[in-house]
């Protein structure tokens, strides 16, 4: 079980620490006031990895060695991801510059050093080297489909998750706001459209099965059963059960529009998500907080609400504000107005850590 | 020579004390501060070399003309200010 948690927020990275049951303290707080976008603990190397948006001055990336042991003490700046030189001839609506890392990912136990960036405005870039260096995937970026990606989360286009295959790291699927979800087999030399079955129903009739102008918020995949992933998407929830071909839509109740899902690491059927009202109002339904939890696949689904706020609440989890360990009966959540909660037992029963942090972007198990 | 300055905000994240540079334009001028202060470069400047959009340039009290080419001629006893813009970030 995890007894550690990062928790990137619009002011600073916090690292939480286990001290007892139920209880999580913050530990260390590292780049205060900075806006942490993105935090990878690389469990492969003891490396943590953070992304920063520092609003006048760019994106920037820190490392820290050893981090379990060096607590942080030993941070260096690496290279941010760089968008190459854009040709006279390139006319492209979005800009080849690099609006913020959205997405970090390890590659697999058989690629020591190998990590993913997922960035606005789209592009998708790899490090060979521990993030020494990036190198944009151009046969993503290059594809004329891109051209069609449109903002979602945020302006531009961007890419927010990221999946390695356990079974075979060439195989990598990454999720685009809005883009739909594409998927390579060899390690992103190339990469095909996929994700038959979700349904943008705000589009002209026409073009709303279409794969590639799916807004997918969320891509989770089970790390027993990798051919099951769960997608949070504007439209609903989705599940698929062949490796992302083609999805089924859920229903959930109260709401099955939200940011955050969060698949058991073990048990494919049982999921997590933390509902709004769709689809520009964005908060709580009736103001009551809850998380919803399916066990069966999502035939039905819980409304858990212990220790979550009943009383008239706003908060809204974004997409990377949900994370489980490797137990599956941890999971964090924090919220944009800066709650954080954990629980034990797999949703039945949720602690508050902090009612007063900054607003949550990110949070990770580690 | 001018003299490039750079606003607290910046060195905050990294230490860039003031530098004399032989230089006629800001470009010029920007390009020999980074040769010295490497990491600076990409504070200043986004990824296609341009001036990031929440930068500001004065040279000698006067707003950077050119944000793309930097190409504004500076004399040889200009200073050339370096800042955050308040317009947003």
């Amino acid at each position: 079980m995890a007894d550690r948690l990062l928790v990137g927020t619009r002011k600073g990275l916090f690292v939480l620490k286990r001290t007892a049951p139920l209880q999580w303290q913050i530990e260390a707080t590292h780049f205060l006031a900075e806006p942490v976008s993105m935090v990878l603990h690389d469990a492969r190397t003891d490396v943590l990895h953070v992304a920063l948006n520092l609003g006048h001055f760019g994106v920037k990336m820190w490392r820290s060695r050893d981090f379990s042991t060096s607590s942080g003490n030993n941070w260096e700046e690496t290279p941010a991801p760089l968008y190459p030189a854009q040709p006279a001839s390139a006319a492209d609506e979005q800009p080849w510059n690099l609006g913020q890392v959205w997405a970090l990912e390890a590659g697999g136990a058989d690629q020591p050093g190998l990590l993913w960036a997922g960035t606005l405005p789209g592009g998708l870039f790899v490090s060979r080297d521990q993030g020494d260096s990036w190198e944009l995937n151009r046969p993503l970026w290059d594809r004329d489909e891109r051209r069609q990606w449109g903002g979602g989360g945020y302006d531009t286009p961007g890419i927010h998750s990221i999946c390695v295959d356990p079974r075979h790291s060439a195989t990598v699927s990454v999720a685009i706001s809005t883009g739909g979800i594409w998927q390579t087999h060899n390690g992103g030399a190339d990469w095909q459209l996929i994700g038959n079955g979700m349904y943008a129903d705000y589009m002209p009739e026409d073009m709303r099965t279409d794969p590639l102008v799916q807004d997918v918020h969320r891509l989770v995949q089970c790390g027993k059963d990798p051919d099951v992933l769960w997608v949070q998407h504007h439209c609903g929830i989705f599940r698929s059960r062949d490796n992302a071909q083609t999805f089924e839509q859920i229903h959930a109740q109260p709401s099955s529009f939200g940011f955050a899902v969060a698949v058991h690491p073990r048990d494919a059927n049982t999921a997590w998500f933390v509902p709004a009202v769709k689809d520009e109002c964005r908060v709580p339904v009736d103001g009551k907080f809850v998380v919803t939890r399916t066990r069966d696949g999502g035939k039905t689904f819980a409304a858990l609400t212990s220790g979550l706020p009943q009383e008239p609440a706003y908060d809204l989890v974004y997409r990377h504000g949900l994370d489980i360990d490797a137990s599956g009966d941890r999971l964090a959540m924090g919220s944009t107005t800066g709650s954080l909660w954990i629980t034990e037992n797999g949703g039945e029963a949720w602690t508050p850590v902090s009612a007063h942090l900054p607003p949550v972007y990110c949070l990770r198990f580690f | 020579m001018p003299t490039v300055v750079f606003a607290p905000a910046l060195q905050r994240h990294v230490a860039s004390p003031p530098q004399q540079v032989q230089a006629n334009t800001v470009r010029a001028a920007l390009d020999a501060t980074f040769a010295v202060i490497p990491k600076l470069r990409d504070y200043v400047l986004e990824d296609q070399g341009q001036l990031r959009k929440h930068v500001l340039i004065f040279i000698d009290g006067k707003q950077l003309r050119d944000r793309e080419l930097l190409a504004d001629v500076v004399a040889e006893n200009s200073e050339i200010y370096v800042v955050q813009a308040l317009s947003g970030g």
